[in-house]
């Protein structure tokens, strides 16, 4: 079938088989790798994108299920050549060792203070439960979401 | 395989009818597992996506009605008077499943572990289901969920959602495991305070093959607080060794196995200590004045 979604504001179409995940559409058809394929069961988050506004996990969506929806990726979060603050600050404060866990943990973070700019430590943790990272240990990416809500400054 | 994309309820009865071996899918956090593990194939999908009346929720009559494709992230934004419902809801895997899991998808997955079956059983829920030729039926939980992974769904029946009467009192549902996010409950306890009918009622989740109602220690709770004048009169004790045996009722009416998330006999204490915790919150909450 073929599957058409705006992706990262553009209609893009492509054929799919019907049983196929978002994910796979996007990265094996739509040639978009940022969002990663790790456990393929809402486990890690890797795959975090949003769907008409939405935090999901694109390895528990059918590509089907996103035919003629807004979708946005890890490589759309900014429309500039430049980084995202919250990508500058996970490269300042050392919140990517191995990098496979980051596109989802800057996707998770975004939504976040997109809704909370100052969110509170156990909020941030909440936020971020459905994202795994085995090699930081999780506080510099702690430190990556504060040093980006205080950059971003949510306008207060 | 073909995904089938109906726009409106009876469009998708009419599909189900015609396809009675197309699984439903909505958010998708059960179902695309197995798709993408090559564990089911089958023949096409119903996606419910779109179909909007079974996406919302409200009161009628002094009952509540809970569409099968409301979302554990719409429960804990919209219906915060349900507090039992919506700390189930909130347990649910992490904020992306929470986005996308829906009611629906725990009646017919059916697993013991789904966190808002425990609710729905303490609530005395019906759990209503339509089909094309038949219409609509609704049946009380534990004569939908027939074992574990088992439900009384026909092959043409959609889950429209959930109904349960409207009754005031504290509540609450609490659940172990390994961590606070992401976790298959080791047990689970909801336990439900009815004012208006002096009863509690106490449901277990992932310790039997279904969810269990624990129904001597609903009756051995209720009597003590008649019989010393609770139910009229919050500020009067319940002693401890009332709550100890309390406890030692909701863990023997468990019937838990040992597998891979946990021993039979750690579920079983799970169940005691959860209903201990759950029995007191709910006395001192019924102790606060109303205006809190």
């Amino acid at each position: 079938m073929v599957v058409r979604v705006k992706v990262n504001d553009q209609w893009r179409d492509a054929e799919a088989w019907a049983g196929a995940s978002l994910l796979t559409f996007l990265r094996d058809r739509l040639g978009l790798y940022g969002s990663k394929n790790a456990c393929e069961q809402g486990e890690c988050g890797s795959c975090s994108v949003w769907l008409d506004g939405t935090l999901v996990c694109s390895c528990l969506v059918l590509a089907a299920q996103a035919h003629g929806r807004e979708v946005r990726t890890v490589e759309g979060v900014t429309a500039s050549d430049r980084l995202h603050p919250i990508q500058e600050a996970f490269v300042e404060a050392g919140a990517v060792q191995c990098g496979f866990c980051t596109p989802g943990f800057v996707v998770a973070v975004a939504d976040l203070l997109q809704k909370d700019p100052h969110p509170s430590p156990a909020t941030v943790r909440e936020a971020l439960s459905g994202n795994l990272c085995r090699c930081t240990g999780y506080q510099k990416i702690l430190d990556a979401v504060s040093l980006a809500a205080a950059r971003m400054g949510g306008g207060t | 395989m073909e995904v089938l994309l109906p726009h409106s309820l009876d469009e998708a009865l009419a599909m189900k009818a015609e396809r009675p071996d197309a699984p439903p899918i909505a958010g998708g956090t059960d179902l695309m597992v197995d798709l993408n593990f090559g564990r089911r194939r089958p023949p096409s999908v119903i996606d419910l996506g779109h179909v909007g009346e079974l996406a919302s929720w409200h009161q009628e009559n002094g009952h509540v009605i809970l569409g099968a494709g409301l979302t554990y992230a719409t429960i804990v934004r919209e219906m915060p008077e349900f507090k039992p419902l919506v700390q189930a809801s909130r347990s649910v895997g992490s904020p992306q499943i929470r986005n996308r899991g829906t009611v629906g998808g725990n009646l017919g997955t059916a697993s013991p572990a789904g966190d808002a079956l425990p609710v729905l059983a303490a609530y005395d829920a019906d759990v209503v289901v339509r089909s094309r030729a038949r219409g609509e039926r609704a049946m009380p939980w534990h004569a939908f969920l027939t074992g574990p992974k088992k439900t009384a769904l026909a092959p043409d029946e959609l889950i429209i959602g959930a109904r349960w009467p409207l009754r005031r009192g504290p509540g609450s549902f609490s659940k172990i495991g390994t961590r606070n996010a992401m976790v298959i409950s080791v047990a689970s306890v909801c336990l439900v305070v009815d004012e208006e009918d002096a009863r509690v009622k106490v449901a277990l989740g992932s310790v039997g093959p279904t969810i269990l109602r624990a129904t001597e220690a609903e009756q051995q709770i209720a009597a003590a607080m008649a019989s010393s004048g609770a139910w009229q009169d919050p500020s009067i004790t319940i002693p401890d060794q009332v709550i100890d045996e309390f406890g030692e009722l909701v863990a023997a009416a468990a019937k838990p196995l040992d597998d891979v998330r946990g021993t039979a006999a750690y579920r079983r204490h799970g169940c005691r200590v959860l209903a201990r915790r759950a029995i007191r919150w709910a006395l001192n909450e019924r102790r606060l004045p109303a205006w809190l």
